[in-house]
């Protein structure tokens, strides 16, 4: 009788939580991403058609979720532009270089979030400040979950970022100055 | 009344526009793609190479009206004191100057073409200028930097005698063929 109760209780508590595809209170907590099994690549249009595709390899950063608040949930990412690769060495040397990232100088290019929206129930709106080559703006990314499982999540995180605003517009117009992201970041628990 | 066309002892003014400011650009294109290649900030390169580009097509069209109004137009013929050898070399040198700043351009076009940078190719950033059906390799690429890279330093030296050819005219020899590529032919002769 004690488990019967029990279950009607649960199968209640069920019906009166909001069908996301991940519940909440599964998501929340602390996540470091790993760069293996996440990627970080870019995609930049040219003129005349086709687009210039390339990555990061090196990154790293952390995931909160927010229990009680999604709003409150945060995202830390650090990308090593010297870790750059399109597949093309005399490309990523350019690109290393003082007429893009200035790698030497500028090792690093941050993000930090400063407001989380959920949108729908797997995506969420991600606004943060983003600094590269000492220069700061506030950028949005779509994030999307892609999955929860074993303390391990995944996004799936899309942006597009204006690259004359961070002293990087060397080759326009043969280059788009809309740099798109799309990324997979996975987080592993602790 | 000055002329567009040629006459038979002067050029017209159409020919001496296009011989200065193809002349011009020749010897900017020579000087820019010297340093080009040998500035140490990577963007201040890039974007020089973009310019030697533009120009280079713009030297393009410059040449194919010109060969084109040459065709049209002959050109006046040399005064009586030249002599017999440079009335047979003169125009072996001529033809070799135009040869020059026709392939020059070509073979650059050809090297852009084969660039494993893919880089486009955006005259004055005005359209974009699609690519030679060529095949791109590195080896090709390094070919037709070789080629082109000869063809400049030929060219320049071609252009050097020229220079030397036509001072030599002015000062030693105190005819009219440096004048006539500077005064155009009158509607009078």
């Amino acid at each position: 009788m004690k488990a019967r109760i029990f279950g009607l209780a649960a199968f209640a508590a069920c019906l009166a939580m909001p069908v996301y595809a991940v519940a909440l209170s599964d998501a929340a907590g602390s996540y470091t991403i790993s760069p293996s099994g996440s990627s970080i690549r870019f995609t930049i249009g040219k003129a005349g058609g086709g687009g210039f595709d390339g990555a990061f390899g090196r990154f790293k950063g952390t995931i909160r979720i927010d229990n009680g608040d999604v709003g409150r949930s945060k995202v830390d990412l650090t990308i090593y532009p010297e870790s750059v690769g399109t597949g093309q060495g005399r490309i990523d040397a350019f690109l290393r270089s003082d007429a893009v990232f200035d790698a030497t100088n500028n090792p690093e290019i941050q993000f930090r979030s400063t407001s989380v929206t959920r949108t729908g129930d797997t995506t969420a709106l991600v606004i943060g400040r983003l600094t590269a080559r000492g220069k700061t703006f506030s950028e949005k990314f779509t994030a999307e979950l892609g999955g929860l499982k074993g303390g391990t999540i995944k996004f799936h995180v899309t942006g597009k970022v204006l690259r004359s605003r961070y002293g990087m517009d060397v080759g326009t117009p043969l280059y788009s100055n809309i740099v798109d992201f799309d990324m997979t970041l996975m987080g592993k628990r602790g | 009344m000055q002329s567009i066309t040629n006459t038979p002892t002067r050029y017209g003014w159409a020919m001496i526009i296009l011989h200065w400011l193809i002349g011009i650009l020749f010897i900017g294109q020579f000087a820019l793609g010297f340093v080009m290649v040998r500035t140490t900030s990577q963007r201040t390169s890039f974007e020089l190479i973009q310019l030697h580009k533009s120009v280079g097509f713009l030297l393009l069209g410059l040449i194919i009206l010109r060969i084109a109004w040459r065709l049209r137009n002959a050109a006046p013929t040399l005064p009586g004191s030249v002599g017999t050898l440079e009335r047979k070399t003169a125009p072996l040198a001529h033809f070799a100057l135009y040869a020059f700043q026709i392939a020059l351009p070509l073979s650059g076009w050809a090297l852009v073409s084969v660039s494993t940078l893919e880089i486009p190719t955006m005259p004055f950033n005005l359209f974009v200028m699609p690519n030679l059906p060529l095949t791109e390799s590195d080896a090709s690429e390094s070919f037709w930097t070789s080629v082109h890279w000869y063809l400049a330093y030929a060219g320049i030296a071609l252009v050097a005698l020229h220079i030397a050819a036509a001072l030599r005219h002015h000062f030693l020899l105190r005819d009219t063929v440096l004048t006539r590529i500077i005064t155009p032919s009158s509607a009078k002769e």
